[in-house]
């Protein structure tokens, strides 16, 4: 250090005033601030007059925010009306079982991968992990024509089974990582107690993977409900099967003509992901975490 | 990483008797065919299961009780047909069960994944060199057209302008934002980290519905403004600007989209990652007389430093394969095509499948290397542990 030396009692984060922390109290809060403005726009959009959203910007409710002939949930009406209530059924059709059954099946392999001896153990978990790279892309062309000349395009299985390959090589990667971090003395004893494998798996490791399981679950959720690609292409745009996004997509497609929809639009296609969010904040964040931070 | 699996004593330990001949051994012929038949049977099963439950497809059915069958279908089926096969192994005769058993667990797996990405992958590679109907075969001119023809070499640039700003202003928004929110109160930081943090919940389309009342635009005596940047403009008493068509800009504004949905992701994992730094260290550098951004640059930046590569390839790969921000907002017109969504608009707008393949191929070899170096510093690490 060539700074000039100072007197050991310098000021730490606890002595700090409020005061010198002035300056970073308003570079966060500028941040914040426009980080949020966009969504807080669309949220006050959502909820205004359909011809006021075409006249004016969203900002001149500022004055007059306690006049009620400000505020109407029509919008939110005439957009579930209009095919969002139908393609948030297919989207919850599309997302829970797009989420359990890679879940499961990787939660399967994984044990196998972690407690289970077998010919070609690692060369095949080494195959799963290196098909990570593979983009979403590359997989288009080849399942479509598949889908297509079997006849199952626009099926909600054959988005499942989508979902979960694209999900599985993260999901092995995860569920067999943490499942071989748990202690080899439970299952021995468990063996010992002459549990077979199934029962060991189902009422041993799995009750104990719970924290990886819940994590790579809503992870897998928020990408499926927020997956416009896999969606787009394997079950299309008919309106009987379009999904959110989908649906979303094509409202913003239409131009001027649907703008004091889509603010509504766009809330409807947020709100579960946003709840999930929220209310499992915790977990995703400890997920994200502890699979790149390394000590 | 040596654990003995303890499980398998009389797999490969057990004193071996002597098989007689025509009795299963573990590595018999009849071994391995009950085990690719077990890993086989169970994935088959499901797909069959799937597409013959007509139900699913039928268009009058009550769509509340169709979801409800489909979840019902989807979560019970899967369930069900492992403890199934499991059932069917245990009727086998033990050593032959036992040999026979981790197939069932790892087939599906294997069995999903190849045909979802080995095979596509594979195939993706052949269609690449094939004409638009994948007819003929035309040796690398698909290759040669994606480097040649301006509108690749558009999507190109624009795809080496995504990767390398929108990581770079995801980290550095978010390193900044995590550093110093860690200075602030309890509260402060929860909450402001937060709204930094929403946009990872919201789907590219749904950002780009929220961006267009940002972006928006109407030309002068075509009313108000109703985007805020154009209000803005207009407030200081600027002409308002079509940001979305006044090239390369553009693309700049497209990119601040993805920086707005990715910097919250960056923004934790690097704030949990600076809360990793020990105490002491920052303290002892501070009563050497080192300023805090002295500090922060000797003590704290080379400490995160592994975790900075980690986060910024992770928003490196996700932005380099960004299709939805461009597809949904401009299409890809008025140059701002990037390669993501040029390979999906080739693909089902031009009905080029060889060109999109090309393009899908070069998305898939790009990453390669970034994550053959990911690998090599995991390996470096795990080794000085």
């Amino acid at each position: 250090m060539t700074t000039t030396h100072t007197p050991p009692d310098v000021p730490t984060k606890k002595s700090e005033s409020r005061f010198t922390k002035l300056p970073i109290y308003l570079t966060v809060g500028l941040i914040a601030t426009l980080w949020t403005i966009p969504s807080l726009g669309l949220f006050i959009n959502s909820f205004r007059d359909p011809k006021a959203i075409r006249k004016e910007g969203w900002w001149t409710v500022l004055g007059s925010i306690f006049d009620s002939a400000t505020w109407t949930l029509e919008n939110y009406r005439v957009v579930l009306d209009q095919g969002f209530s139908n393609a948030f059924a297919n989207t919850v059709a599309v997302s829970i079982p797009a989420v359990v059954i890679p879940i499961t099946i990787a939660a399967f392999a994984a044990y196998a991968f972690a407690w289970m001896k077998f010919p070609g153990r690692n060369l095949l978990f080494v195959i799963v992990v290196g098909l990570m790279v593979v983009p979403l892309q590359m997989a288009l062309i080849p399942i479509l024509r598949v889908y297509t000349s079997l006849g199952v395009t626009g099926t909600y299985p054959a988005v499942w089974l989508a979902h979960a390959g694209f999900g599985l090589p993260l999901a092995v990667y995860l569920l067999r990582n943490y499942m071989g971090s748990l202690p080899s003395s439970i299952i021995e004893s468990a063996t010992i107690d002459g549990a077979d494998h199934f029962k060991i798996f189902s009422k041993l490791i799995v009750p104990l993977s719970v924290p990886v399981l819940a994590s790579f679950a809503i992870f897998q959720f928020l990408w499926v409900w927020n997956d416009y690609l896999v969606a787009l292409v394997f079950l299309g745009i008919e309106p009987e099967v379009r999904v959110l996004t989908v649906e979303l997509a094509d409202l913003a497609g239409r131009g001027e003509g649907a703008l004091n929809l889509l603010p509504a639009a766009a809330f409807v296609t947020m709100i579960v992901p946003l709840a999930v969010f929220f209310a499992l904040q915790r977990f995703f964040v400890r997920g994200l975490t502890a699979g790149s931070v390394k000590g | 990483m040596t654990r003995p699996p303890v499980t398998e004593q009389g797999l490969e330990k057990g004193p071996r008797l002597p098989s007689p001949a025509g009795q299963p051994r573990d590595s018999g012929v009849a071994v391995w065919l009950l085990r690719i038949a077990s890993a086989l049977v169970l994935p088959l099963l499901m797909i069959a299961f799937f597409f013959a439950f007509d139900f699913l497809r039928d268009e009058d059915a009550n769509k509340a009780v169709q979801v409800v069958v489909a979840v019902i279908v989807g979560v019970g089926g899967v369930w069900g047909m492992y403890w199934g096969m499991d059932r069917m192994i245990s009727l086998l005769p033990e050593r032959t069960g036992r040999a026979v058993r981790p197939f069932a667990f790892v087939g599906p797996a294997m069995a999903i994944l190849t045909f979802y990405l080995v095979y596509p992958a594979v195939n993706t590679t052949i269609i690449s060199f094939q004409d638009k109907r994948s007819e003929s075969w035309v040796g690398f001119d698909n290759y040669i057209r994606i480097f040649t023809e301006s509108t690749y070499q558009i999507a190109i640039r624009n795809s080496l302008g995504w990767v390398i700003l929108v990581p770079i202003a995801a980290v550095v928004i978010g390193l900044a934002f995590a550093t110093m929110v860690d200075k602030l109160s309890r509260r402060t930081e929860s909450i402001t980290k937060s709204l930094i943090f929403l946009p990872m919940a919201i789907s590219f389309v749904g950002a780009a519905v929220v961006f267009a009342f940002v972006y928006g635009f109407r030309p002068e005596g075509f009313g108000n403004q109703i985007g805020i940047l154009n209000a803005i403009m207009v407030a200081i008493g600027q002409d308002p600007v079509n940001w979305l068509q006044s090239q390369p800009w553009n693309n700049l504004f497209l990119m601040v989209i993805l920086v707005w949905l990715q910097t919250g992701f960056s923004m934790v994992i690097l704030s949990s990652a600076i809360k990793g730094v020990p105490e002491v260290l920052l303290e002892a550098a501070r009563i050497d007389g080192a300023s805090e951004w002295q500090a922060f640059r000797s003590v704290t930046l080379p400490s995160i430093s592994s975790t900075i590569v980690v986060v910024w390839t992770t928003v490196l790969i996700t932005t380099w394969k960004v299709f939805d921000i461009v597809f949904v907002m401009t299409g890809g017109r008025d140059g701002t095509q990037v390669v993501a969504q040029q390979m999906v608009t080739e693909f089902f707008t031009f009905r080029n499948n060889g060109v999109g393949a090309a393009l899908a191929v070069l998305l898939f070899i790009a990453v390669i290397p970034i994550l053959i170096i990911n690998v090599q510093r995991f390996r470096a690490q795990e080794a000085t542990r």
